[in-house]
């Protein structure tokens, strides 16, 4: 036994290289997304139908924050402040939540394919989004108000939030939350709202059913600072608390007896963390439609490089999935400009051979 | 009941059961765990040794009875404070992502060693992992090893936290489920060893074991359970008898005397089916 109390620290050199070549990947790591981050969002605020060189994009930011006004002329300008940069930070800020969600869904459940929309949380989301698009319109019909866009966001919200909670009450019994159960019931509450909603698409009319076809591919059309001053109050406290459950997931991977002997407060991390996803996949679907695969394709990547350690892969997941939204809204605009794709399927058209991949992949059983 | 005074007790457990599914998994236990004592639990398959020990550490909440730290109500104590207080190694533990074994060994002090800077906890960690013997595979990734390793790991890990916390608790406890039942004979031994070691450093050690001339070697104080109750318990020499063995682990066999320490052993070799089985 060496182990006895010593004032001087030392490692064996093994150990010492391990450790330091995997600070210094993870500072590799983070540096290069943190670059590509910002140098896409600068590609993604230029482009369009008036393009405008990343120099000059970076111009107005800085003459916009440093109050420049000789700078801050012209029609690109205007373009820059009032369209591009809300839906540049819409996508930045739906990326990293809907990639964080799926890392902290996937620590939580113990498996790498677990992901907000498996547990039902976008499809509460999307039922009531269907609910609002088809029976506000009937309801409404006659009355002078025009509502369903208005209402679309904050009724897909609750429906995320409803069902979170429904589940959440369903697996737990006695103050602990299953997490096995969750995730089957997940699965049935899925079912249920997806046949309710595909009821809701064979009752609406023409017009009705095309609000909820593009609704349901998502969009980040439509980015306006109002639409993000709503949603960013509900995803950024998704992202402050990334350090405060790193450490607990971490632990839980042992499984969670072994968490609770670890010292960690497993009911109050497993609740803290589904309120969060709920709250920030809520937001995200109602700002921005489904978007599916975020979740599930960035976490892994991250993991494959970096390694499962929930202190690195919670905020590089942030970073991942603000590239890929971003990226992926870049794609959508592109390929066939001057219309636009749905940004969901660019990001199912990456995800889904993805998933499939990592399915083919595995050696070993799913462990659920 | 046994050579521990009430005084020195770190952890004691009156009339512990324990209800699950309509059956009695542990039914009235009562056990002391003293500082400095190596205490092995012994016993045939489902007589609720692992249940005992799951109601000892927190894990599991008892039916009946109660458990204390210290004169303090074990389900008083917030799971931080616990975790300075008391390690526990339990029969399985799986991963699903691929966590290095350097990871696996520093989640041990990761929580409860935020005091301490990062070369210490990392040194630490290393000290551990060497004692454990499976510093060379510190950068493996935990899913790759062998079943024998990984308990190392995960006894490195136990060992991080027990001294992580020697600096805030002044009394520790530590909980082994079955810690050698992959482990090949020379490790089995140096394991034990080191379970002893602690012990030999005022810890409190409860060790579930199913090698009785093990247990017999190791043990302060041997307590044995049948169908979910303490049926013996003591110093090892005194407890283990040929009746004992015939009741609770249903075989035909005599306890011989080793002849320096005089502790009992025994011999596989004369099995003979008892009749009834």
């Amino acid at each position: 036994m060496t182990l006895a109390a010593r004032t001087t620290a030392s490692l064996p050199a093994g150990l010492a290289t391990l450790i330091a070549g995997r600070r210094r990947l993870a500072l590799l790591a983070g540096g290069a997304l943190t670059l590509g981050c910002a140098l896409l969002a600068l590609v993604a605020i230029g482009q369009g139908a008036i393009a405008i060189p990343p120099a000059r994009v970076a111009e107005i930011l800085w003459a916009r924050f440093t109050g420049d006004a000789a700078l801050l002329d012209g029609r690109d300008v205007l373009v820059v402040m009032n369209i591009r940069v809300p839906r540049v930070l819409l996508g930045l800020l739906v990326g990293a939540g809907l990639a964080v969600s799926g890392a902290l869904m996937q620590g939580l459940f113990r498996n790498p394919l677990a992901d907000p929309g498996l547990v039902g949380v976008s499809a509460g989301a999307g039922l009531a989004a269907a609910a609002t698009i088809v029976l506000g319109d009937r309801f409404l019909t006659g009355t002078l108000m025009k509502l369903p866009f208005a209402v679309l966001p904050f009724g897909a919200f609750c429906g995320g939030l409803i069902s979170t909670l429904a589940l959440y009450l369903i697996a737990t019994r006695q103050g602990r939350t299953s997490v096995a159960t969750m995730l089957l019931a997940g699965v049935a509450l899925g079912a249920l709202a997806g046949a309710m909603t595909g009821l809701l698409a064979f009752i609406s009319d023409d017009r009705q059913l095309r609000d909820l076809t593009f609704w349901s591919m998502g969009s980040l059309g439509g980015a306006s600072w109002t639409k993000l001053s709503a949603i960013a109050p509900i995803i950024i406290p998704l992202l402050l608390a990334m350090p405060l459950l790193a450490r607990g997931l971490n632990g839980l991977m042992l499984g969670e007896a072994e968490a609770y002997h670890l010292g960690i407060p497993v009911q109050r991390i497993k609740a803290l963390a589904i309120l969060l996803v709920a709250l920030a996949v809520g937001a995200s679907v109602a700002a921005a439609g489904l978007i599916g695969f975020v979740g599930i394709v960035v976490p892994h990547l991250i993991r494959l490089a970096i390694g499962p350690d929930h202190r690195l892969l919670l905020p590089l997941s942030a970073l991942g999935g603000a590239i890929l939204l971003v990226g992926a809204d870049i794609v959508a605009r592109l390929v066939v400009a001057p219309a636009e794709l749905p940004i969901g399927i660019v990001t199912a058209a990456i995800g889904a051979p993805f998933f499939l991949w990592l399915l083919l992949r595995r050696s070993g059983p799913l462990d659920v | 009941m046994s050579e521990t005074t009430a005084k020195e007790t770190f952890i004691e457990a009156r009339g512990l059961s324990f209800r699950a599914g309509g059956r009695d998994l542990v039914r009235e236990a009562s056990l002391e765990l003293a500082p400095g004592t190596t205490t092995i639990l012994i016993g045939p398959n489902g007589a609720g040794k692992s249940t005992l020990l799951k109601l000892m550490t927190g894990e599991a909440k008892p039916s009946g009875g109660e458990i204390r730290l210290d004169g303090e109500a074990l389900a008083a104590i917030p799971a931080w404070r616990l975790a300075c207080q008391r390690a526990v190694m339990a029969q399985h533990a799986r991963l699903v992502f691929p966590f290095s074994v350097y990871e696996v060994a520093s989640l041990g002090v990761d929580g409860i060693g935020r005091a301490m800077t990062r070369l210490r906890r990392d040194a630490l960690v290393g000290e551990s992992l060497a004692a454990a013997g499976v510093l060379d595979l510190a950068g493996r990734a935990y899913q790759t090893l062998s079943g024998g390793e990984q308990q190392r790991v995960q006894f490195a890990r136990v060992l991080c936290q027990i001294e992580a916390g020697r600096s805030v608790a002044s009394r520790q406890a530590l909980f082994l489920d079955e810690p050698i039942a992959s482990l090949d004979l020379c490790h089995q031994l140096a394991l034990l060893d080191m379970a002893r070691a602690i012990a030999g450093r005022g810890v409190a050690v409860l060790i579930v074991l199913h090698d009785l001339n093990l247990a017999v070697t190791y043990a302060d104080h041997l307590v044995v359970m049948d169908q979910g109750q303490i049926i013996a318990q003591g110093a090892p020499a005194r407890t283990l008898d040929d009746a004992l063995l015939r009741q609770v682990f249903k075989v035909d066999l005599s306890l011989s005397r080793a002849p320096a320490p005089g502790l009992p052993f025994l011999l596989p070799q004369q099995h003979r089916l008892t009749p009834a089985a």
